[in-house]
């Protein structure tokens, strides 16, 4: 299993949101696609998948407020 | 400091997207420091993969008259509108050489718009909460910048003529009722998007020196 971490993103950039997810719960994902856009107040962030295998579970809702270090999602890389 | 310039012209949105693409893989392959696309668009209204389409406040037929595409994007956000009276810039910057601070490089990008309308004798600002550059509470320029791998894709469009504010009428823009207004209002005359890109490009060179 891998968790999907919000990094930083910036000096003064403590949270972001959701914007959409790119895949659903229990969706295959490869390494280093866009996995889920997050999104400032005055920018969004493509963050790509970390380890290819299944996206076992999303932990934040589109329109969900995170902050940086939170778990944003899991990905089960066990077969891989 | 350097990074190349490309000049795509009048040029279909979805063309843009994929020079934006083939940039950027250049960037991240480090073939190319950055790069600073400059273009103008055919008439379109790009909605984000979720956007509700009641932001567009007219009917089909009316778009289809006035020869606006509608298309929708990958990404989140809301509606927004690019057409040929726009100057629009994808600055393709790979922040890994310069500061990895998104908000540092978007004051970077409004400065250097800021700076160009201030050489026209356009006294623009940034207001408080909200993106893009205004003039008098209007707004002249649109930014919307997206990151992947510390590489910046998006840009901004400063309205340059006053018939592609008009076309905001259609829509929406980012779920906000905002009112536009272009160079051409504000001074009372047509500039050359050459004067335009020219100076920009100076003035992003220099905000992110």
């Amino acid at each position: 299993m891998h968790d999907v971490i919000l990094p930083e993103l910036g000096e003064g950039i403590s949270k972001a949101t959701v914007s959409f997810w790119y895949y659903n719960q229990g969706d295959e994902v490869k390494e280093g696609e866009d996995l889920v856009e997050l999104a400032t107040d005055k920018a969004t962030f493509n963050l790509p998948c970390p380890k290819a295998g299944i996206l076992a579970k999303i932990n934040f809702n589109e329109g969900d407020s995170v902050k940086i270090g939170e778990i944003l999602a899991v990905v089960d890389n066990s077969d891989k | 400091m350097n990074f190349e310039v490309y000049d795509l012209g009048l040029i279909d949105f979805e063309a843009a997207r994929q020079k934006q693409r083939e940039v950027f893989n250049e960037v991240k392959n480090r073939r190319s420091s950055s790069a600073l696309i400059f273009c103008r668009h055919y008439p379109v209204i790009t909605l984000g993969r979720r956007t509700d389409k009641r932001n567009i406040l007219v009917s089909e037929q009316e778009l289809s008259e006035k020869l606006v595409r509608v298309m929708r994007v990958e990404r989140g956000g809301g509606a927004t509108y690019h057409g040929p009276g726009q100057l629009t810039a994808y600055p393709i910057f790979n922040l890994n050489f310069f500061k990895k601070d998104v908000h540092w490089f978007l004051r970077q990008l409004e400065n250097a718009v800021i700076k160009s309308l201030s050489g026209l004798g356009v006294s623009a600002a940034r207001l408080p909460g909200l993106t893009g550059v205004w003039v008098n509470k209007e707004k002249i320029a649109s930014i919307g910048i997206a990151v992947r791998n510390w590489i910046t894709f998006h840009g901004f469009s400063l309205n340059v003529e006053e018939s592609d504010t008009q076309n905001f009428r259609l829509i929406r823009p980012c779920g906000m009722d905002i009112k536009m207004t272009s160079l051409e209002a504000v001074l009372g005359e047509k500039i050359g998007f050459d004067v335009l890109r020219s100076s920009l490009e100076k003035e992003v060179a220099l905000c992110m020196m």
